[in-house]
């Protein structure tokens, strides 16, 4: 096919496409589209304040050291605490948003937090459990064969991974304990 | 519901959360959704998420207390609230960016603040539960129109106002050929959105099939399975005269299938900020010239992205989280015209207790899981 100064097979006409499709071209003008354009001056937010007022100051609260201040509003969800904790203030304190260690020490506070966390609950009368949690008793429930299998899916290709990422960090904690308690005995 | 480490998670109690700022809102949720983002933070793939965060950035209620300073909301109010938190009136709010507030999110200045999201986006805990703390009250929610379905209500806090705005990311003038990257939630509602804007083609690209006969239905779309083509690439340009698409909205974000090595280092070992496949599609098949639309969510850190080919064809790179309240006015206008009905994709309800089961059952794509809506038990 030659290519040339227009589309070779032009799609179908805009009277054929109002006849077909709901709606069609309601927002062809641009100045319809609420996002055009990007910026603007004129919306009416809500806010009723040039700046806000500040939630009470938290001085152990973590910030980007990108931010200039603590932001007047802020989240208290998990504060920080325990050894994963320590390593995210220390991710936050020293490096920027910009900087790939900033990243991957909260990378590896998060799994140490998920070690931290389960340990602690095997002291609470509700351990973690990893069956139930991940929700796999309800697969037969949902037609597990019928819906992985009889169409192509490209993820069948990797679900084997699943569980080893999953159950994985598991068998090995329970290896290290078994050997642990072994050598003892020994 | 609670974050219990990768791909697990389990309804806990928690304290009503309380009012925090004179303009907070405490709001009791009657419907929450599980957004395909979610899945991210499910598997672990998103920085600093701390054991206990409670997910869900989808949520409609009823207003149950308000701060001193709050003007425009009052106890008993039916609201839906946008996933986006913000000020409303920094240098960023003020120019309508209500997606990049930089007045709520101490934790990093990258992103602005999103309910339920980690602590990269601010440390707020979510909608999946049965109550939630709505900082800047008088700024993000909105009161529901007695009219609105409420399930309509709720899909218009994320996953349809993202899709709506991803089309008008494409820049698309009447007659483009249109490519959307996914058929999820907000790859359908791109796909119908498209349309609305004139689009002359839509072409819908997943693995599911299931997902592919609701891009046909729904959305009136033209469907490709990429696993049953040797090449994508290679069919996109000939559907497309050899030229490639006009307009490719990238609805996939970091867990994209489609090259099991990116998928691996990007999705399952976190070497990346996510794969990179579905972007690294959008800019093989856009044309020379073309506008892709991302509307991926990705980590913080680098993907592996083809960015000389970007250059080279002399792409525009579009691409924001959505600034949800702004597209609201003219969704309710299309809603009343009968041009959208968003709750048409949703395909499971479940109540709050049964989250484990919902969240595998999503990320497993399932029983022809496309949307779940939860139900919290004081709803």
């Amino acid at each position: 096919m030659a290519y040339i100064s227009e589309k070779t097979h032009p799609n179908p006409s805009a009277a054929e496409l109002r006849a077909r499709i709901p709606g069609w071209g309601a927002d062809l003008d641009p100045v319809n589209r609420p996002s055009f354009p990007r910026e603007r001056r004129d919306l009416d937010s809500g806010a009723h304040w040039d700046y806000p007022e500040e939630q009470p100051r938290d001085p152990s609260r973590e910030k980007s050291i990108e931010h200039l201040q603590l932001t007047p509003v802020y989240g208290t969800a998990q504060p920080l605490k325990g050894f994963s904790g320590a390593i995210r203030r220390f991710a936050y304190e020293r490096f920027s948003e910009a900087r790939a260690a900033h990243w991957l020490l909260l990378i590896l506070g998060d799994r140490v937090d998920a070690i931290e966390e389960h340990l602690r609950s095997f002291a609470t009368l509700r351990p973690d459990n990893p069956i139930t949690q991940t929700g796999v008793l309800s697969e037969f429930r949902r037609h597990p064969i019928k819906s992985r299998f009889g169409s192509k899916r490209a993820d069948v290709k990797h679900m084997w991974l699943d569980p080893i990422l999953v159950a994985g960090p598991w068998v090995l904690a329970g290896y290290v304990v078994y050997r642990v308690f072994r050598g003892k005995k020994g | 519901m609670v974050y219990r480490g990768p791909y697990k998670v389990r309804v806990e109690e928690k304290d009503i959360p309380r009012i925090e700022h004179p303009n907070d809102a405490i709001v009791r949720v009657t419907k929450a959704a599980i957004c395909g983002s979610d899945l991210h933070l499910y598997h672990g793939l998103m920085t600093d998420l701390r054991i206990g965060h409670t997910f869900g950035h989808e949520f409609i209620g009823i207003v149950h207390e308000v701060g001193s300073s709050v003007q425009n909301l009052k106890v008993g109010d039916r609201v839906m609230v946008p996933f986006n938190i913000y000020c409303g009136s920094c240098f960023f709010c003020a120019r309508g960016l209500w997606s990049n507030c930089h007045n709520v999110n101490a934790n990093a200045t990258a992103v602005g603040g999103i309910y339920g999201y980690s602590h990269t986006t601010g440390g707020f805990d979510g909608g999946q539960a049965d109550y939630v703390r709505v900082p800047f009250a008088d700024v993000g929610p909105a009161i529901i129109p007695d009219w609105l379905d409420e399930e309509d209500a709720l899909l218009m806090t994320d996953a349809l106002s993202t899709g709506y705005f991803g089309a008008q990311l494409g820049d698309i003038v009447e007659g483009d050929t249109v490519v959307v990257l996914g058929a999820g939630p907000v790859g359908l509602y791109a796909a119908k959105s498209a349309w609305l804007m004139g689009a002359g083609r839509v072409i819908v690209v997943d693995h599911l099939d299931y997902r592919l006969e609701k891009a046909a239905t729904f959305a009136h779309a033209e469907t490709i399975n990429f696993a049953e083509v040797d090449d994508l690439i290679v069919l996109l340009k000939k559907e497309t005269d050899g030229l490639g698409a006009d307009v490719v909205i990238e609805a996939v974000g970091a867990e994209a299938d489609g090259n099991l090595l990116q998928h691996i280092t990007g999705s399952k070992l976190k070497l990346q900020g996510g794969s990179p496949i579905a972007l690294n599609w959008a800019i093989d098949g856009v044309r020379k010239g073309g506008t892709v639309s991302i509307l991926g969510a990705y980590g913080p850190i680098f993907s592996a992205i083809k960015f000389g080919d970007a250059v080279n064809k002399g792409l525009t790179l579009r691409m924001n989280q959505a600034p949800v309240k702004r597209q609201w006015p003219r969704l309710l206008e299309h809603i009343k015209a009968g041009y959208l009905k968003p709750s048409d994709i949703v395909t499971h309800r479940i109540p709050l207790e049964h989250i484990a089961e919902g969240y595998h059952m999503f990320s497993s794509k399932l029983d022809g899981c496309i949307k779940t809506i939860v139900l919290p038990s004081a709803a």
